[in-house]
């Protein structure tokens, strides 16, 4: 038999009773919207955090200082104050394959300009820090490497803090006040947006690091060093290196933990995409279960049918249907029933999450693969779920059936 | 020329539970090309099942059976289908016409199964063709709501001829219909039979019957009476008779 003339059948079939086929479909519809829905605000969530890693730049290995706990009580990264000047030169002039590096001293720091007088953090850095960390200028230039051998008092602002201190004012220039030795800016940086953990990364100014340790920190160590691959290839090569040099060099013995933390860019997104991952699978979940009733509804349906359309199977058995085609016809039906359900599901589905990423604010992210999951799934229901009411009608005796009312 | 239908010692046993039901014992019967008969019988008789097995809708569980010269014992499910769809036309007691598909769309029926299939525009025309021959070419595209009783088994008859069948099996054809329309229908029937057409018909109606040109009368499973009938009603002269008494009645002060 045709296949076409089936579903033109299967669609008059499904349009005898418009009020059933809908409510049947709407099984599939909210399974089928849920799935694309669900996931694609997990891909959003996704795709955010992705965002903010790249923002740590290219290639990018971290190296940070060991903490050390006291009563218990870590004191986080960088406490530890394991990471030296000499290792800063010997990671410059002993590894292969580094094409930035710059180290970094954090503390916060009043900052006073004119009448304004705020609490800000100040980062020690070199002039590669920019560079690696994928910090653009909006105007203005970075320091040089002659800022940080003499220690000069110039400093790089971030948007926020520049919005902060000088309103719509140029900042170039300017000369703010940081605990209390007068900075010149010499730099505005493009903004960056929030980090990982909902921080302000605009909220910030650069200084050279050796005026960081001078005038901020007062200590001789830094909190961690950032560390650019010139290849994205050379990258697991250069962690392993940078470790070999740092143990050596800080005399760790064979067997002991290192005393600093080494973090590759892809170790820190795997680490915060891991438990977006997670949700996703479980929302991803929650939605199949749903578009699974759907589809036991369409069977329940299915079954209703093949019991009312009893005596039509049976003039068309009289006819000449064999019961590949009475199967055909049925099976058909289901698809058609759920493949329609799925494509309306689709359909609603971008809407909702759409209507999500509008008014909760929350990026969505809809994959074409969703889609396609999402449809072939309904269709695979379709198959499945029809497939027993068809086998049914198709097993169906011709007299008996003829005889059925 | 051979026989179309040839049944030797056909027997068909029901096991219904524990019991055997013999719903028809050593039955032998042949029908020729061009006959036109009329199985008769009360309920439970063996008409239904007499019926059934020439539809091929079921096989005989003793005997021989053949169609067309085809042995039908030998078939299995599909291969019967195959054999309804080329050989045979069925005209049910309660039309069976599928409600919501045009007069049109119901003759078509059969041909959507046609091994292998042919063309939709010859579909088409073969049905209007059909429904031409039963008179209601006008009325193509109505549902069968839209017709009357008449019209439908009409439009039944037409989907029973569209393959050009060997033979035309009709089940109680003017069970759900008025005196002057069964004897119309019955018109139609005996055209058919003119023009060659074989037409095996189960009825209890005598006057019915009366149409046809052999009447056999089944009892208990059995055969009692298989005569040719003699002075068969004409349709036509039978059509007359009636609206001159109707309208004697209508006159009738």
């Amino acid at each position: 038999m045709i296949i076409i003339a089936t579903i033109r059948m299967a669609l008059r079939a499904l349009r005898r009773n418009t009020l059933r086929t809908l409510l049947t479909m709407l099984g599939i519809i909210i399974g089928v919207a849920s799935v694309i829905a669900m996931i694609s605000i997990g891909n959003g969530a996704r795709a955010q955090i992705e965002a903010q890693i790249a923002s740590l730049g290219q290639n990018v290995i971290l190296v940070m200082s060991g903490n050390i706990s006291r009563g218990g009580f870590g004191m986080g990264f960088g406490s530890a104050g394991t990471l030296t000047k000499d290792d800063l030169e010997a990671m410059g002039k002993d590894v292969e394959g580094v094409s930035g590096l710059s180290p970094e001293v954090r503390g916060n720091a009043q900052v006073v300009f004119g009448n304004q007088n705020i609490q800000t953090s100040i980062i020690g850095v070199s002039p590669d820090y920019a560079a690696v960390r994928s910090w653009t200028f909006t105007s203005g230039e970075n320091f040089t490497e002659q800022d940080v051998r003499s220690a000069n008092k110039v400093a790089l602002i971030g948007k926020t803090t520049a919005t902060t201190l000088f309103g719509d004012g140029d900042a170039i220039g300017q000369i703010i006040r940081v605990k209390n030795a007068p900075f010149t800016i010499v730099g505005l940086l493009g903004p960056k947006g929030s980090s990982a953990n909902g921080g302000d990364q605009d909220d910030v100014i650069m200084i050279p690091w050796t005026s960081a340790m001078k005038r901020i920190t007062g200590g001789t160590t830094f909190r961690a060093f950032s560390v650019q691959a010139a290849e994205s290839g050379k990258v697991p090569q250069l962690q392993s290196d940078l470790t070999d040099l740092l143990r050596q060099r800080h005399r760790i013995q064979e067997g002991r933990d290192d005393d600093f933390f080494i973090r590759t860019q892809q170790e820190i997104t795997e680490r915060a995409t891991a438990t977006s991952d997670t949700m996703t699978s479980l929302l991803g979940a929650i939605a199949g279960v749903s578009l699974l009733v759907g589809g036991i509804g369409v069977m329940n349906i299915m079954l209703v049918s093949v019991t009312e359309r009893t005596r039509e199977i049976g003039v068309r058995m009289a006819v000449g249907a064999r019961g590949r085609d009475i199967l055909l016809q049925f099976l058909i039906e289901a698809l058609v029933l759920s493949l329609v359900g799925g494509a309306i599901g689709v359909a609603l589905g971008i809407g909702t999450s759409q209507a999500i990423s509008i008014w909760k604010g929350w990026t969505t992210l809809i994959s074409t693969t969703s889609i396609f999951l999402a449809f072939s799934s309904s269709a695979a229901i379709g198959i499945f779920f029809g497939f027993y009411p068809a086998k049914k009608a198709s097993q169906l005796d011709p007299i008996e059936a003829l005889r059925f009312d | 020329m051979p026989a179309l239908i040839e049944l030797t010692d056909f027997s068909k046993t029901y096991n219904s539970g524990e019991v055997q039901v013999h719903a028809v014992k050593n039955v032998s019967i042949k029908i020729e090309p061009g006959e036109f008969v009329a199985i008769m019988g009360a309920s439970g008789s063996g008409k239904s099942t007499m019926m059934n097995t020439l539809g091929c809708l079921d096989r005989p569980t003793g005997g021989k059976f053949h169609f067309d010269g085809v042995d039908v014992m030998g078939l299995n499910r599909d291969e019967l289908a195959d054999l309804r769809n080329k050989k045979i036309g069925f005209v049910f007691q309660g039309f069976n016409l599928l409600a919501r598909s045009t007069a049109l769309e119901n003759i078509e029926l059969p041909m959507l199964y046609m091994r292998p299939s042919i063309p939709g525009s010859e579909q088409v025309e073969r049905a209007t063709k059909a429904l031409g021959k039963v008179g209601l070419a006008e009325r193509g595209d109505h549902r069968p709501s839209q017709l009357s009783g008449g019209q439908q088994q009409r439009v039944a008859i037409a989907r029973a001829l569209v393959n050009e069948p060997r033979l035309l099996l009709a089940d109680e054809p003017t069970g759900n219909l008025d005196t002057q329309t069964s004897i119309e229908i019955m018109g139609v029937f005996q055209e058919l039979n003119r023009a060659g057409m074989t037409i095996v018909m189960v009825t209890h109606e005598l006057d019915i019957a009366r149409f046809c040109k052999r009447n056999v009368v089944m009892r208990d499973g059995r055969i009692v009476n298989d005569n040719p009938v003699v002075d068969p009603f004409d349709a036509t002269t039978q059509l007359q008779k009636l609206r001159a008494e109707q309208a004697a009645v209508n006159l009738a002060p």
